[in-house]
């Protein structure tokens, strides 16, 4: 199984990290001070806590801290996309898609499409015309599944 | 680092405080998410770093985030964890061949079930791909996820006989990318919805 490259790294996590982590998949306090907030909450000081939050996000526990947006709802577009890319190919693939901005993010699965991302563009038309310098750009078809219908969106994940 | 409020930057005229024209209000919404797309930084005053680079008082930012927030423009606020690195090492996307005209009923109930963080329906791409229904589940172990979606299945089964004429899993394999939205610019064109 090619797991290495996704598990192997992970850091040790003390409860501190976790409780950490926890609170802040909910709602980051919207105060001019919410640091101190937190900090108050976890029992820490608000240096700490930014300290830790520097530290899990450069060792990429965290790969964002900030606000989740919904793009749909001032114009612009998601989609999920995916390709099937011959394994000789997957590595050049992968930069090719990468290097679009509009890629926000990119999985491999274990499947004939084993090339999984989501585009984010600022008009629902970006979405086809991505896909078109997609496919120029790596040679591959590329197969759009937009949403239709969402009925459920809850990101946490006990740490 | 107390960086106290700033002025309006001299962007343009669309600086008209609270309650303005849609359109400006539109224009300082997407001059936020430029501003915080990358992320909050990480100081004691966060916000009033995000309103400089806006052009608005700190005060009138709260207030507009506040609002994003309530229409959903913000999904929320907070941090966005490696899966892997918390422990959820298997990331498997579940996919299902539902009769369409039972895959809203199915999706409502796959989507309240505790084991989904995500579910939505998307076109089938026939002939290779039946799937209209797709479930996000994460486990500690690829066997924990395969067991996760077999209870689901069973499920499906009992409630709606016959509805699921097929399913998948594929997991993930590597992270090739997670940068979350990037949008170029605050002046992008976002009025061709209506």
């Amino acid at each position: 199984m090619s797991r290495a490259t996704a598990k192997g790294r992970a850091p040790v996590l003390d409860e501190t990290d976790r409780a950490l982590i926890n609170m802040l998949q909910g709602d980051f306090p919207l105060v001019r001070n919410p640091f101190a907030d937190v900090a108050v909450r976890l029992g820490i000081d608000q240096e700490e806590v930014i300290d830790r939050l520097q530290r899990l996000l450069d060792q990429r526990v965290l790969t964002r801290f900030g606000p989740m947006f919904q793009i749909e709802r001032i114009g612009g577009a998601f989609c999920l996309a995916a390709i099937g890319v011959p394994e000789a190919d997957f590595e050049r693939v992968a930069a090719e898609v990468n290097a679009f901005a509009e890629v926000a993010h990119n999985y491999r699965r274990d499947h004939a499409l084993n090339m999984w991302f989501v585009l984010a563009t600022e008009t629902p038309q970006g979405i086809a015309a991505t896909a078109r310098r997609i496919e120029i750009a790596t040679g591959l078809p590329v197969f759009l599944f937009p949403k239709e219908r969402e009925y459920f969106v809850e990101m946490k994940l006990e740490a | 680092m107390a960086a106290h409020r700033e002025n309006p930057a001299p962007q343009d005229a669309s600086n008209p405080g609270a309650a303005s024209g849609v359109g400006c209000d539109e224009a300082i919404e997407r001059r936020i998410i430029v501003a915080t797309q990358g992320g909050l930084p990480l100081v004691p005053q966060p916000w009033d770093e995000v309103a400089r680079e806006v052009g608005l008082p700190v005060d009138e930012l709260l207030c507009r985030v506040r609002a994003m927030l309530e229409r959903g423009v913000i999904r929320r606020i907070g941090v966005v964890p490696n899966h892997y690195a918390i422990g959820y090492t298997a990331n498997g996307m579940s996919v299902w061949d539902v009769a369409d005209e039972c895959v809203d009923a199915v999706g409502e109930f796959i989507g309240a079930l505790d084991a989904v963080t995500h579910c939505y329906r998307r076109p089938r791409r026939l002939p290779d791909w039946p799937y209209n229904l797709f479930a996000m589940v994460h486990g500690r172990s690829h066997d924990e996820v395969r067991q996760q979606i077999s209870d689901i299945a069973d499920r499906i089964a009992a409630r709606f006989p016959g509805a699921c004429r097929s399913r998948e899993v594929l997991f993930s394999s590597a992270i090739l990318k997670k940068t979350g939205l990037r949008i170029s610019s605050a002046a992008g064109s976002v009025q061709e919805r209506e």
